[in-house]
């Protein structure tokens, strides 16, 4: 293999595939990154390649092709190369079991992993439809938030990705809040309804790192095969759908509510930031809603206290409710928006959070189910 | 202290309070009070027909450790700590008896409330031992610190029909010692200005933080006695015990030790531990120990008020290697079904299969079950394990500790051998 290619381009590209590779891999081949020149349907196109089994990153950068071939190289390796080189067309060729590396004067030379090793890469499954990417982007990040960490708990560290015609549904719980967004996308005329788990970690990763704005993520699936593929910007990307039951969450959402406020999303971010520094990790800060407005309060008499006042708007019965602050900030952070409305029906029940946008109109789409704490005593 | 036999005696007679001699007592405000034989004295007490034999508390199983000997038994060579089956074979005459923990507890109180009338600066540091700072309570009660440990001396024998031993010196560390050395049914003054005197013959072994270890390394570079430490220049103890250590021991050794009586300190970590009387491979039986530990320490939280978030699980296996592992949830908890399931999931996620000697389960990070809300979960019924557990609770203490438990737990032994009460570390 002896090719030619753009620094920048190349760099982009590795870092790219080098971000999901493990970093400790359980077999070192799993923490190459594979260069293919020539063997892709683009003649001239080079393509780097990583996969772990569970995730696969595939993209195609522009090259010039002296010589066809395939190399493995150490993934996290070739990354801090590409990103250090200064900008010159970089120079790749494989000898023997080495590869060399020029880029203006700086040459390194590597060892290569042998390729037979490599597992093959899951084939890209069926096309389902597209989306702005933007709008992906921005709408797994509100719900990757609400996404379970806790590994003996798999079903709760996914997004579920429900396709329901035009409309696309992600929800993601912990079991102490949920997020969930719907939007509209352009399916494939004969893509039928379905919903799959995808691993919130690499669901977040590739949407941010897919959805730039103005471009098209192209969303692929093989609920059989257990696979969803992402592409956009040249890039494609598969993972493993998690095989677990997500919860029946629709039945969680509240039918009626006895009280809702509609307030500014900043100024009650930074109060809670502030009022929550007297709360011990972990504890609550309290909120009280009447028509006067909102009391914040956190902490007692042992480790300090703080309270705040806000204005709100405020209809229904007085409340007087506690949150995580972590939770409760990460909901407000996720809505994007200016304003919020948070409604609720009793202390112990679950609060709803929604964005707010002109008139005070509730923006349809979005909205965080945030599970109280109870108050002792 | 139970290193007495190595002491010189003529120290010992020096300082001991005899009739009618009352040491120069003045800026010595600390006494520590130290139950003699305390089980032992306490089983005696309920059975007068015991007190001239040797009376060994402690597990009475193959792997039991003596918690307690009454003197007599002392005399067999019989030391706490030691296993039983060596006491057995030390003292075979004896009469063994299993610990009654409900008991003690009791008689603790009753100890605790002698001292709290004295001053409220009381430190228990377990149920038999505690230190008090008379300071302020001296011009209150119109008498000297000596005078005050022989009146709590008396009422205690009076309430509570057993003996204490009284250390009463300028420092915690010095009237430990001298409560150790007076035992038992004795006081000991160590009068301010003879603290150096005290302390410099004593072997390097009883300096506070000095075990089996660091004595041998201490005595192997010729650093025998109190005296040798308080001679030495602080880095060349730096080089044997670290750095820590070497300010530590020199400052003790030179009669320094600014440690103040702090009453009731909040407690770090409750939980449970058992000592199987063979080592189990079987997970499921470590599982079904888990859940009675768990059980233990959830009650334990529940009857203390507190509430912890992180639990841990130790592990000691065959060959004594030990391990803890922890896990920290999201909020605190006082419910023996979640202390359970993380417990399990330590076990099964990061224990190496073994044959396991002793294991047990901790909660620490705590906090008072007060102040800290509970963090509801979707779908969790309003009534759930936590009032399960508080309904089974009242229950027990109405009918007894069996009268409600875990049904996997119920075709086992109510109490296991060598179990260890929940205590704070």
């Amino acid at each position: 293999m002896k090719i030619r290619v753009e620094r920048d381009g190349l760099a982009d590209a590795v870092a790219w595939v080098a971000r999901s590779l493990p970093s400790r891999p359980p077999v070192p081949v799993l923490g190459g990154v594979l260069l293919d020149a020539g063997s892709g349907s683009d003649g001239e196109a080079l393509t780097i390649s990583g996969f772990d089994y569970e995730v696969s990153a595939t993209v195609g950068v522009p090259s010039t092709i002296a010589d066809g071939g395939r190399t493995l190289v150490s993934g996290r390796l070739l990354a801090d190369i590409t990103k250090s080189l200064p900008n010159h067309p970089v120079e790749i060729s494989v000898d023997g079991s080495r590869v060399a590396i020029t880029c203006g004067s700086a040459k390194f030379s590597l060892p290569t992993m042998p390729v037979e090793d490599y597992p093959s890469l899951p084939a890209m499954p069926k096309h389902a439809g597209e989306l702005a990417g933007e709008v992906f982007g921005q709408a797994v990040s509100q719900v990757a938030v609400a996404a379970g960490k806790d590994d003996t708990l798999p079903m709760l560290t996914g997004v579920r990705v429900e396709i329901n015609g035009d409309t696309l549904t992600l929800v993601a719980t912990d079991r102490f809040r949920l997020a969930m967004r719907e939007f509209t996308w352009t399916p494939d005329g004969d893509v039928e309804d379905a919903a799959v788990l995808v691993p919130a970690r690499t669901l977040a990763d590739a949407a941010k790192s897919l959805g730039s704005a103005g471009s098209k993520v192209s969303l692929a699936l093989s609920a059989s095969d257990g696979l969803l593929g992402l592409s956009g910007n040249g890039r494609n990307t598969t993972s493993r759908l998690l095989d677990a039951e997500f919860p029946r969450y629709r039945q969680l959402l509240p039918a009626e509510q006895s009280a809702s406020a509609i307030i500014e999303v900043g100024p009650l971010a930074e109060a809670i930031k502030r009022v929550s520094l007297v709360a011990e990790r972990g504890t609550q800060v309290r909120l009280e809603f009447d028509d006067g407005g909102l009391r914040l309060s956190a902490g007692g008499d042992d480790e300090g206290s703080a309270e705040e006042e806000l204005p709100v708007s405020f209809t229904g019965d007085p409340v007087t409710i506690a949150f995580n602050p972590g939770y409760l900030s990460d909901g407000l952070a996720a809505l994007h928006s200016d304003k919020a409305e948070l409604s609720f029906t009793t202390p112990n029940r679950p609060a709803l959070v929604k964005p707010v946008g002109e008139e005070d109109k509730v923006t349809p789409g979005y909205l965080y189910l945030l599970m109280p704490v109870r108050l002792p005593g | 202290m139970g290193r007495s036999a190595d002491l010189p005696r003529g120290l010992l007679a020096e300082f001991r309070v005899g009739d009618g001699a009352w040491p120069d007592d003045t800026g010595c405000p600390i006494l520590h009070v130290d139950m003699d034989a305390f089980y032992a004295s306490v089983e005696i007490r309920e059975r007068p027909e015991l007190r001239d034999v040797p009376v060994i508390v402690g597990g009475v199983g193959n792997r039991g450790v003596v918690s307690s000997a009454n003197y007599l038994a002392r005399t067999y060579g019989v030391r706490s700590a030691m296993p039983t089956m060596r006491a057995r074979a030390l003292c075979p005459k004896a009469v063994f008896l299993p610990p009654t923990f409900g008991l003690y507890q009791e008689v603790s109180r009753g100890v605790l409330a002698v001292f709290r009338d004295v001053t409220p600066l009381v430190e228990p540091l377990s149920l038999d031992e505690a230190f008090l700072d008379v300071s302020g309570a001296l011009r209150r009660l119109g008498k000297s610190p000596a005078q005050i440990g022989a009146e709590i001396r008396a009422r205690v024998f009076e309430q509570q029909r057993i003996t204490c031993s009284v250390g009463v010196a300028p420092t915690k560390f010095v009237a430990k010692l001298a409560s150790g050395l007076c035992k038992p049914d004795g006081m000991m003054v160590v009068p301010k200005g003879r603290v150096l005197d005290f302390l410099h013959p004593l072997p390097v072994s009883a300096l506070w933080g000095v075990g089996k270890r660091t004595a041998e390394k201490l005595v192997g570079a010729g650093l025998e006695t109190v005296a040798d430490i308080a001679a030495a220049p602080v880095p060349r103890l730096r080089r044997l015990v670290g750095n820590a250590g070497a300010e530590h021991l020199s400052a003790l050794a030179r009669g320094f030790d600014g440690r103040a009586v702090v009453p009731e300190s909040a407690e770090k970590s409750v939980g449970a531990e058992e000592t199987f009387e063979v080592d189990h491979f079987d997970r499921g039986i470590l599982r079904v120990e888990l859940l009675r530990l768990s059980e233990k320490t959830a009650m334990a939280l529940r009857g203390k008020g507190l509430r912890g978030r992180t639990v841990s699980i130790k592990v000691r296996f065959a060959d004594f290697s030990t391990i803890t592992r922890s896990r920290t949830l999201t909020s605190a908890t006082d419910v023996t079904q979640e202390i359970y399931r993380i417990a399990c999931q330590l076990l099964d996620e990061q224990v190496p299969p073994g044959a396991v000697r002793l294991i047990g389960v901790r909660m620490e990070q705590l906090a008072d079950a007060d102040s800290s809300g509970e963090q509801l979960s979707f779908g969790a019924p309003d009534r759930g394990w936590r009032e399960a557990d508080t309904a089974a609770d009242a229950a027990r203490s109405k009918f007894g500790a069996a009268a409600i438990r875990p049904a996997s737990l119920l075709n086992t032994r109510p109490r296991p051998v060598g179990y260890h009460d929940p205590k704070p570390e």
